[in-house]
This record gives C-alpha cells, sequence and structure tokens, in this order.
C-alpha cells in the first residue's frame, strides 16, 4: 500500500503529512522541556543564598559541544539541500559529518563531563558550623564583597569508605581551588578554564555535615537538574543520530531512487526535529554552565 | 522554499529550482557562523558583571533568544511557513507561556513568602 501524501501537499492542508506529524509533535516537546526549564527556574529562585552552585561545570568543553551541535545543525540542512540539488554523494557526506557530530557530542557528554561529576565529592557545612571552617569558606571575605556565602566544601574525597563507613568520623578532601583559598579575589568568581583540586587536604567532621555525597543528581537541586535535562536533551541527539545512521545507509538510497523528494522531505523532518534538540540546547548551555 | 512548485519533474523548472536551492545554502552557512559567533560572545558576556546575577540572567537569555529565533526562523524555515504551522505554534506559544507564568505566579505567592 502506498502511504499517501509523503511528497505531494494534501489538498485540504496544503502540506505533506509528515511536516504537520513533525510540528505537532514538535509542540509536545516544547511542553515537555518546558516543564523541566519552569521547574528549574522554580527551584533556583527559590534557592537560599549559597545554595545554588556557580562554576562547576567545564566551560570550555560546554562550548565545544555548543560549537559541534550548531555545525551539525548546517550539515543538516546541506544534506537536505544536497538532496534537492540531486547530489546523492554531497548528501552522504554531509550527513556522514552530521551523525559524526552528534555521537561526538554524545562521548563528551557521557563519557567526560558526566563521569568527571561522579568522582567529585562535596559536603554541605551545617548553618551553624559555618564559622568552625572559616578557613576553607571565605565567609568574611565574601560578606565585605556583598557576595553570598559558601556553605558547600568541594574537591577529591579521599578516604571513599567515609562514604558508608559511620565508624569514620571524618571525609579528608583535596579541597577544590575555591577552597584551598577561599579569601583570593579570583575565587569570587566561576573560572573559564577547569581548574583540578589541589593538594591541600581538608578534614571535615561528619557531624558538622548537612549532607555529602558526589556529585550525583541526589547531590543537590542544582545537579538533579542537570542530570535529568542533559539526560533527556542527550537521549534526544541519540535518537536523533540513530535516525539519521538510518537515512546514510543504503536503504534509503532506494527510496531517493524511487523519489528523490521522499528522502528530501524525510531528512527535512529528522532536521526540524535535530534543530529543535539544538534549540533547547542552546538554553542550556548558559542556564547550566555560565550562569 | 519548503513545498517545491509540484517538484521538477520538467529539467529547466528543476534546474531553476536547484539554482535557489544553492542560494539557500550561502544564507545557512552565514547563520551558522552567526551562531558560532554568539556562542563566543555568550561565553564572553557571562564573565562581565551587569551589576546583579539576574541582569546577567537577563542578558544571557536575551542573546539565546535571538539564537534560537535564527535557528527556529531560518534552518527550520518558519520565517517562511504554511499557515497551518503557525496556528499549531500559537497554541503552543500560549500554553508555553502560560506554563511559565504559573511557575511566576506560585513565586510572588503572598502566603508562601
Amino acid at each position: 500500500m502506498e502511504i499517501p501524501y509523503t511528497v505531494a501537499a494534501r489538498p485540504d492542508t496544503g502540506l505533506w503529512n509528515a511536516k504537520i506529524g513533525i510540528w505537532l509533535f514538535l509542540a509536545s516537546e516544547v511542553m515537555l522541556f518546558g516543564g523541566l526549564f519552569s521547574g528549574y527556574i522554580f527551584l533556583r529562585l527559590d534557592a537560599e543564598p549559597g545554595y545554588w552552585p556557580h562554576g562547576l561545570l567545564n566551560v570550555p568543553v560546554g562550548t565545544f559541544n555548543t560549537a559541534i551541535l550548531i555545525a551539525s545543525s548546517v550539515t543538516v540542512v546541506l544534506a537536505w539541500a544536497a538532496l534537492k540539488m540531486r547530489q546523492y554523494a554531497r548528501y552522504q557526506v554531509y550527513m556522514g559529518i552530521t551523525i559524526l557530530c552528534g555521537i561526538i557530542f554524545l562521548v563528551v557528554k557521557l563519557g567526560y563531563e558526566w563521569p568527571q561529576k561522579y568522582e567529585h565529592f562535596g559536603a554541605y557545612i551545617k548553618k551553624d558550623s559555618l564559622e568552625k571552617y572559616e578557613q576553607y569558606l571565605g565567609n568574611h571575605h565574601l560578606m565585605s564583597e556583598g557576595l553570598p556565602p559558601r556553605v558547600e566544601i568541594s574537591g577529591h574525597l579521599h578516604n571513599r569508605e567515609a562514604l558508608n563507613d559511620p565508624n569514620i568520623k571524618e571525609f579528608e578532601v583535596a579541597l577544590d581551588p575555591v577552597n584551598a583559598d577561599p579569601t583570593n579575589k579570583a575565587m569570587d568568581r566561576p573560572h573559564f578554564l577547569y581548574v583540578p583540586p589541589t593538594e591541600k587536604i581538608g578534614k571535615i567532621e561528619k557531624e558538622d555535615v548537612e549532607r555529602a555525597t558526589m556529585f550525583l543528581p541526589t547531590h543537590n537541586t542544582y545537579f538533579a537538574s542537570y542530570f535529568t535535562i542533559t539526560g533527556l536533551h542527550g537521549l534526544h541527539v541519540l535518537a536523533g543520530v540513530l535516525v539519521f545512521i538510518y537515512m546514510w545507509l543504503p536503504v534509503s538510497k532506494r527510496v531517493y531512487q524511487r523519489n528523490p523528494e521522499h528522502l528530501a522531505n524525510r531528512v527535512e523532518v529528522a532536521g526540524l526535529f535535530w534543530h529543535f534538540v539544538d534549540l533547547v540546547w542552546i538554553f542550556v548551555f548558559p542556564l547550566f554552565y555560565l550562569l | 522554499m519548503n513545498n517545491p512548485p509540484e517538484v521538477a519533474q520538467d529539467a529547466a523548472e528543476h534546474e531553476h529550482y536547484a539554482h535557489e536551492v544553492a542560494h539557500h545554502v550561502k544564507k545557512y552557512m552565514m547563520v551558522g557562523a552567526t551562531l558560532l559567533l554568539f556562542t563566543g560572545i555568550t561565553v564572553a558576556l557571562s564573565y562581565v558583571d551587569f551589576g546583579t546575577r539576574k541582569a546577567n540572567i537577563a542578558v544571557a537569555m536575551l542573546v539565546a533568544m535571538f539564537k534560537a529565533g535564527l535557528v527556529a526562523a531560518i534552518f527550520m524555515h518558519l520565517s517562511a511557513e504554511k499557515k497551518l504551522i503557525y496556528r499549531v505554534l500559537i497554541f503552543t506559544g500560549l500554553f508555553v507561556f502560560a506554563l511559565f507564568w504559573l511557575t511566576f505566579l506560585a513565586w510572588y505567592d503572598p502566603v508562601h513568602h
């Protein structure tokens, strides 16, 4: 059976069917991500001063991934244009680059950025004990600068067994630069380049700690929203890559040979989805990495 | 651009059409370059202190909306699309607006704060 209106416009809508289909789907996607983003805004606006972390993500890596996604958005539209011009070989090259970009994005995200977070440790200090850890927090300095306080000490956890063993009474942490030298004005604002934990060891007694975990979704609302939104976004990237691979493989050449416009329309629809994924990232990047 | 004139089994017509597409390709490259440039600008602006963090967020969101607008208008062809698509998207826009408005409404709840 021939599926109708894959190329020709349906008389009553003026569009081929998949075009309306993808836009209705994208409309629902807008609501899906919209709900998560409004949840993010809600959590962030309600966070107490000092409790919404800044500068925890690697900005150059995030910028690189942003550039990769933008480049792939260009190549997918060029792949579509190549089909329109009946240049199949060129289409395959552009589509290949798009797929590669999507894979690079995922590898950077899942292979580098996320695991680096799982290896990082942070301890929220109880409000009554903040003064005791002034040497790591530098809150007197921050107050004189009119900046929100620091309430967390982070770095590389030396005694990981402390997380689960109630007999160990303190965490030994190789401090992040911001906690190693908290009154340095250079630490007032996040760094552009990632700075690894220092050699300086800080000891934090468990009884002074409100909450201490690795940088997992459970660590705080920031990481909960970060992992949720980038995870869902990553799933979209993965889905796009899989669809693109199908369109790049020889099976799709048969569609092209039967009717080149049919494949062009498929690529356009998949491209619309891909641009939407890029569009979401345009908001994710500044909200989580920069602000 | 989106719905080619009942594409072109006629060779001359198709050649004209292909030429038009080639013209659009340059535009796509330019938009891509602009997006990359504005990504750099977003990063740079986040290290400029605009007084309050809220001001910084506002600036970053303005740049992001400009970039998103470019993607939607050019890459997603929304600058020249059929009416039905706009009709669908108007409702989406309204619902998203309501969604975000609810969030702010909850935040300004005088009982809670």
